[in-house]
């Protein structure tokens, strides 16, 4: 009955081709792009990236249009409280808070990031050496690293500021990076030795992919998502270690100025002048909060684990 | 057996590192530029001068006031102050460490219990209110630092409301303000590591095993789940006894505690290297002890690890 139904001048051979046999019909979507699609769907994240980017877009624009330079010190408009002149007010030196906030918002985060971007660089070497040539090596390189690990790292950072002196920002940086590599290395080594007895790394060996492709396409990218998070959860330590090297007065030395120093200068007026502080120190804890609550969706987002 | 060679090689190893934080701290502090009179910015006469230096050993190769400075240490002397001639570093750590262990021993064992109360709760409420709460709390008290909470207690509870003394030591009162600050951080550690143990406990099989025997829901979180969770919490431990240390720093500061952490920040303002070098290496001992005290700990209460350190 069905074959009465449809004549047969209605099919058509259309052939098959063989290349075409293999080909995969839906776009391929990258591991960054697959990651970054996740990531938009987290609203939290989503929300604390806009937050850094108006930081860091304020701190790029901020100084340029309060009309006041960071160093400009007026007698005359001393501790004043915010007003349409001076939009979060003077210090005790009369200069525009403002722009205080926002040129030691610079500084602040260029440490923040470029020290977690050291540590994480030096913790992969290490950690990849460590991994890579395994045996000896890694042993001895291990025990180094263990050795810098049992001591907290402050005592290391305050130690080298004391001994760098003249507190700039290379050297506020070579003593927050002293010891903070220890952290990535492990992470890197404990991760390369994992992936490297997984299976698939094994069925790419099956399949004949050289040892060279395998580091690079199957180990480093995954690798790679870690340390990426676990840069984002040490630009706020690092931001605070900073604030609080300048706040026992061996960070960033005036007329410069960091949000550390900013919160430590106004904590002595503080029951005054409660202004001063509050600026500086809500910019910390807004940074600290969204780098956080970024690395959380991030984690969450690379994590092939999680993908659907 | 097994126990036994751990704590061996780990006590060598505790050892080597504090030779090696010793001997780098020594060495670093030895080349700053300049000596540490000249950093006093006292001009004094040549033979003051020589008397100064000959009294603090200053005169002799350096590589002979290294060994003068480990076999004093080895003695438990750390020398004397630099800014304030005559007065002893170990005695004057004596004097202030106490202070500090006292504030920051109370601020630990509030902020371990709140901390593991808050976890479980949220693990037990998941996705509901109270974990919500829990984490709210976990995060601002991991970003917010304690140089913003503490002025801002002090503008509530002392300015405002009139309840506590603005800074100050001595009696309970003065105690209120520095060790809720303190607490704050190790509350956040907690919570958030209690809860993510909780959750890993609560999933495991024996917990079905306990649940489908028809143990009552009360039982198997107090018996089965509470405490299997709490073994990891001790290995985060030793990372939150610095955390109190380092807060010290700035919480003894700005409350005017005449703790250890106070008097390190005004060595490091008075450039006094003995105070500084001697005050570093008393911390690096008592992280290192503490370290050690605390994975032992974990390794006697926890039968997996002996068992995992067999197997291996």
């Amino acid at each position: 009955m069905m074959k009465s139904d449809i004549p047969k001048e209605k099919f058509e051979i259309i052939g098959a081709d063989e290349s075409q046999q293999e080909l995969i019909g839906r776009a391929r979507v990258s591991y960054m792009k697959d990651a970054w699609r996740r990531l938009k769907e987290n609203k939290t994240a989503m929300a604390a990236l806009v937050v850094l980017c108006f930081l860091i877009l304020m701190c790029i624009i901020g100084p340029m249009i309060s009309g006041h330079s960071f160093e400009e010190i007026n007698p005359a408009h001393r501790n004043q409280p915010p007003s349409s002149e001076h939009w979060f007010g003077t210090d005790r030196l009369g200069r525009d808070l403002f722009t205080r906030v926002w040129t030691g918002g610079r500084v602040s985060i260029i440490i923040g990031v470029s020290a977690a971007l050291i540590a994480a660089v030096v913790g992969i070497l290490y950690g990849g050496i460590c991994a890579y040539f395994g045996g000896m090596v890694d042993v001895i390189m291990m025990r180094i690293l263990e050795i810098f690990a049992s001591v907290p790292s402050l005592i290391y950072v305050v130690i080298f500021s004391i001994v760098l002196g003249n507190a700039n920002l290379t050297t506020i940086l070579v003593a927050l990076c002293v010891a903070a590599w220890v952290g990535p290395a492990r992470l890197v080594r404990g991760q390369m030795l994992q992936i490297r007895n997984q299976e698939f790394v094994l069925a790419a060996q099956a399949l004949g992919v050289s040892s060279f492709k395998i580091i690079l396409k199957h180990m480093v990218p995954n690798t790679l998502s870690v340390v990426i998070v676990a840069i984002t959860f040490a630009v706020p330590g690092f931001i605070f270690t900073e604030a609080f090297l300048s706040f026992i007065g061996l960070g960033v030395q005036p007329p410069n100025t960091s949000w550390g120093a900013l919160v430590a200068m106004a904590q002595s007026e503080f029951m005054f002048f409660p202004y001063q502080m509050f600026f500086p120190a809500i910019m910390i804890a807004l940074t600290m909060l969204s780098f956080t609550l970024f690395g959380d969706g991030l984690r969450d987002a690379l994590d092939p684990r999680l993908r659907k | 057996m097994k126990l036994v060679v751990y704590i061996l090689k780990r006590l060598g190893l505790m050892l080597i590192s504090l030779f090696m934080i010793v001997t780098i701290t020594f060495f670093l502090m030895r080349s700053i530029p300049g000596d540490p009179l000249s950093h006093m910015a006292r001009s004094l006469p040549e033979q003051t001068r020589a008397n100064f230096m000959a009294r603090y050993g200053l005169d002799q190769p350096l590589f002979n006031q290294y060994l003068i400075y480990l076999r004093n240490l080895a003695q438990g002397d750390l020398g004397e102050s630099l800014a304030f001639p005559g007065r002893s570093v170990t005695e004057t750590i004596g004097r202030t460490s106490p202070v500090s262990a006292q504030g920051g021993g109370i601020a630990l064992a509030i902020g371990l219990v709140i901390g593991t109360v808050l976890g479980i709760i949220a693990a037990l409420f998941r996705n509901r209110l109270p974990d919500y709460i829990v984490m709210i709390i976990a995060i601002l008290g991991v970003t917010v630092p304690v140089f913003v909470i503490a002025p801002l207690l002090q503008l509530v509870f002392a300015v405002r409301l009139g309840w506590l003394p603005t800074f100050g030591w001595g009696t309970p009162r003065h105690m209120v303000m520095p060790v809720m600050v303190m607490a704050f951080l190790p509350i956040a550690t907690y919570a958030r590591y209690m809860k993510s143990s909780m959750l890993d406990t609560l999933g495991q099989d024996y917990i079905l095993t306990a649940q489908s025997k028809g143990v009552s829901e009360t039982n198997v979180i107090l018996k089965h789940a509470l405490r299997n969770s709490l073994l990891p919490a001790i290995t985060i431990l030793s990372g939150s006894i610095v955390g109190i240390f380092t807060g010290a720093f700035v919480v003894e500061s700005i409350f005017s505690i005449p703790g250890i952490g106070t008097h390190f920040v005004t060595s490091i303002h008075n450039n006094d290297y003995t105070m500084i070098m001697g005050t570093t290496v008393f911390f690096a001992v008592l992280f290192v002890v503490m370290q050690f005290v605390v994975d032992f700990i974990y390794v006697l209460v926890d039968p997996r690890i002996k068992l995992m350190h067999e197997t291996h």
